[in-house]
């Protein structure tokens, strides 16, 4: 009998309490512009974004935690899989900081082949972000020319350490091996024979080193047809041009590193600051930018490509003039060759001993970064003296970035989103670590 | 004329035989302009495109049409399951109603009415409703989006495709899409995209964002709202929107091929060596190659161009757009009275 009275009263107070509010709205996990796993609570004006909620931790691991219970060599691998788009600049940072606390000094060798391939990662790092930027703002044929070029260097990563993305190649004392005097070549199969078979081939019939050369000699020409689809673009420019400006006071404040820091007109680069490897003897430059924006980090990124075919150019020409070793010889620390291994009892102690427990490294902590292609990328360990990590800790370029997601989308309009989650860089992995 | 119920018969049996024979190539024309897409833009993008199913992957559209009716068609819990049935046939329908007064050559058209340029006008703007009942019986916020969103930009874009077809009605002076045609007799610098050339390229872009492909895809959005209107439905109801789609893709091109493009007439009429050979002649060859020609561009442009922003193609329309058709119009009537252009010449 009341029913009815009560359900009238219910609609009355609720055409009472109507009021235009705004919605929120879930963008991701599961969203083709997510980067992975990034989980974004929008709060939206209609198509404008009022409030960006990053929610993160969808892709953690414990990659530090699993470090604190191995021997430190067996930590590289891991490494690899934090920012699995620029796997070796990872590498590098934590290699860095273990021979920092073990007060060792590496062979020059070692240290061009990690300024290559450091620049190598740069490079691809660059391709899949302009890849998948063209992706989210709707150019799709960017992905596919850059993932053409990005193979070359997949395959430079499986010729120098067997694996195309997880190469877990530098080892504290040094890198794994030394260059290989041969690529892998395409075998013929029914689609790709005689001339296609041949051009194909054609960089890979000498060492890794002419590979390369070949490469980076090439590779400007195919930047340029990338800038021909996209500087000029009046769409494209439509699109970032303006859009998540980051003011150089917020930039620094907010922790930002990278491309993120030197759009916004900061000239910070650790390459030239605090330089590592050999980047004091490569001829590089770093370009900055002026107004912050999603145009502005593009344009960087581009030249950071070009730049960084002019250092890989470098470090080939050396490298083919001064052979030698690649490995730290000592074998405390670094594992002695396999021959040396089946003759000498004692190599085969040496070798036993690093495989098994590693090595005790004194005790004391240190910061070591590298300039990834990210972002600074740091790996800050605290050693008690015995042969695991007493606490490893990652300082993720991408994470000072997403927490400014709020601060760079707010007054924009959903799309903007894209773009700017877009030329934020973020890869998940190294986020959540 | 006596009309017993025989001839009222047979009249109706020619008339769905009529039918069938548009709406039958028509759905081959959808299939095999998938392929196609996928064909061309493979080969801009470096890559071969489908290959496996039959020779040179030909019997790909086939293979991607049974899975899609194989699927389950999902009915999310919160939908409106009568409208969220009803969208994909309210989209489909007019895009195939269209054609019925499409003249494939002087003769074959179903119905040769008088009328016929707003009708075509008309089926377009009903073909909108399917989209919005689409995003809203979803009852999801990115579908909503994206119905939102198609009904602004399909509104807006109709109003300066509206004034395109105005300079075409001035310069022809009829509604009749045959006689549109007729008007534009005497080879490939009589036709009406010349003395219209900015109604021509606003009329080609309009018709871009009326059937939300790149770059004014953003009621589908793929890497913002998902895939918009539609990112609730399943197998055959996602297929009959994607049929509707293409079906719209390929009438705004033989649109454009008729109302610009001289229809079926050849461009080389009256040319000396060339004129009194086949290719000379107006027919259904000339027709389809047109048409042809605009859904490559459609292809074309979907490899090259970034996607705009849902308020940047607002602005396009209504502030760069508009005004121009406004002013060609208004130039097309001074061409028209001064007899620069002269009908059917």
């Amino acid at each position: 009998m009341s029913s009815l009275p009560q359900s009238t009263q219910t609609a009355q107070k609720q055409t009472e309490m109507a009021e235009i509010r705004n919605y929120t709205m879930n963008f991701g996990p599961q969203h083709p512009a997510a980067h992975g796993v990034l989980r974004l609570i929008l709060e939206m004006d209609g198509e404008t974004i009022v409030r960006a909620d990053p929610h993160i931790g969808l892709l953690h691991r414990a990659t530090e935690k699993l470090a604190e219970s191995k021997p430190y060599n067996q930590t590289v691998g891991y490494l690899d899989r934090l920012d699995y788009m620029s796997m070796m600049c990872n590498e590098h940072a934590y290699v860095r900081a273990i021979e920092q606390l073990l007060g060792i000094e590496l062979p020059p060798r070692a240290q061009w082949i990690r300024t290559m391939f450091d620049e190598l990662t740069r490079f691809s790092n660059h391709l899949l972000w302009i890849a998948s930027c063209g992706l989210d703002l709707g150019a799709m044929s960017m992905f596919i020319y850059a993932f053409r070029e990005r193979e070359m260097i997949m395959d430079m990563y499986e010729a120098v350490s067997g694996a195309r993305m997880h190469a877990n190649y530098y080892r504290p004392g040094g890198v794994y091996r030394d260059l290989p005097e041969s690529m892998p070549k395409y075998k013929e199969t029914p689609w790709t024979k005689g001339k296609d078979l041949k051009r194909r081939n054609e960089w890979r019939e000498g060492s890794l080193l002419d590979f390369i050369e070949a490469f980076a000699k090439d590779v400007p020409s195919k930047i340029d047809i990338y800038e021909t689809l996209l500087t000029d673009n009046r769409i494209w420019k439509q699109r970032t041009v303006n859009i998540g400006i980051v003011s150089p006071e917020r930039a620094v404040q907010m922790g930002f590193s990278g491309v993120m820091l030197r759009g916004s007109g900061i000239e910070w680069d650790l390459r030239k600051k605090q330089p590592y490897a050999m980047y004091d003897q490569v001829d590089f430059d770093i370009p900055v930018g002026v107004n912050g924006d999603c145009y502005d980090r593009y344009l960087l990124r581009v030249e950071e490509m070009r730049q960084s075919a002019r250092i890989v150019l470098q470090c080939v020409d050396w490298l083919r003039k001064n052979p030698g070793h690649v490995m730290l010889k000592n074998f405390k620390i670094a594992p002695p060759t396999r021959e040396e291994m089946k003759d000498d009892m004692e190599a085969l102690i040496h070798h036993f001993k690093l495989f098994t427990e590693g090595y005790c490294v004194p005790a004391g902590e240190t910061y070591a970064a590298v300039e990834a292609p990210k972002g600074e990328f740091g790996c800050y360990l605290v050693s008690d003296g015995a042969n695991k990590p007493f606490r490893l800790h990652f300082r993720a370029p991408g994470f000072a970035h997403l927490a400014g997601m709020n601060e760079m989308t707010q007054g924009h309009m959903l799309a903007d989103a894209v773009a700017i989650i877009s030329t934020l860089d973020l890869v998940f992995g190294e986020v959540d670590r | 004329m006596p009309e017993t119920w025989w001839d009222q018969m047979l009249y109706m049996i020619t008339l769905l035989l009529k039918i069938a024979a548009v709406v039958v190539p028509l759905i081959l024309a959808v299939a095999y302009y998938t392929y196609m897409e996928r064909k061309v833009i493979g080969f801009m993008q470096v890559r071969r495109g489908p290959t496996r199913i039959g020779p040179l992957g030909l019997l790909q559209p086939f293979a991607d049409t049974f899975k899609l009716l194989l699927k389950e068609i999902v009915l999310p819990a919160n939908a409106d399951k009568f409208l969220f049935l009803l969208a994909p046939v309210l989209a489909l329908a007019p895009a195939f109603a269209a054609w019925v007064v499409i003249p494939f050559n002087d003769t074959m058209v179903i119905a040769d009415i008088d009328a016929g340029l707003l009708y075509i006008l008309a089926m377009s703007s009903v073909g909108v409703y399917g989209l919005i009942i689409a995003g809203w019986a979803s009852n999801s916020k990115y579908a909503f989006l994206g119905a939102l969103r198609s009904s602004a930009q399909m509104v807006s874009y109709e109003i300066a495709m509206g004034f395109a077809l105005i300079g075409v009605l001035i310069l022809s002076g009829t509604l009749n899409l045959r006689e549109i045609v007729l008007a534009q007799q005497g080879g490939l610098l009589d036709w009406f995209w010349l003395p219209l050339l900015p109604l021509f390229v606003v009329f080609v872009i309009s018709g871009l964002a009326e059937t939300n492909r790149a770059p004014f895809d953003v009621a589908e959005g793929e890497s913002e709202i998902v895939a918009g209107f539609h990112v609730e439905y399943s197998g055959a109801a996602f297929a009959v929107f994607f049929l509707a789609e293409y079906a719209n893709m390929i009438l705004i091109s033989a649109l454009t091929a008729i109302l610009f493009a001289g229809g079926w007439l050849s461009p080389f009429e009256g040319l000396w060596f060339i004129g009194d050979t086949f290719l000379g002649q107006g027919s259904i060859f000339w027709f389809l190659a047109k048409t042809l020609f605009f859904m490559y561009l459609f292809l074309w442009w979907r490899a090259t161009f970034p996607r705009y922003r849902y308020d940047q193609i607002m602005r396009l329309g209504w502030k760069v757009f508009v005004p121009i058709t406004m002013v060609w119009v208004m130039v097309a009537a001074v061409f028209s009275v001064l007899g620069i252009v002269v009908r059917g010449s």
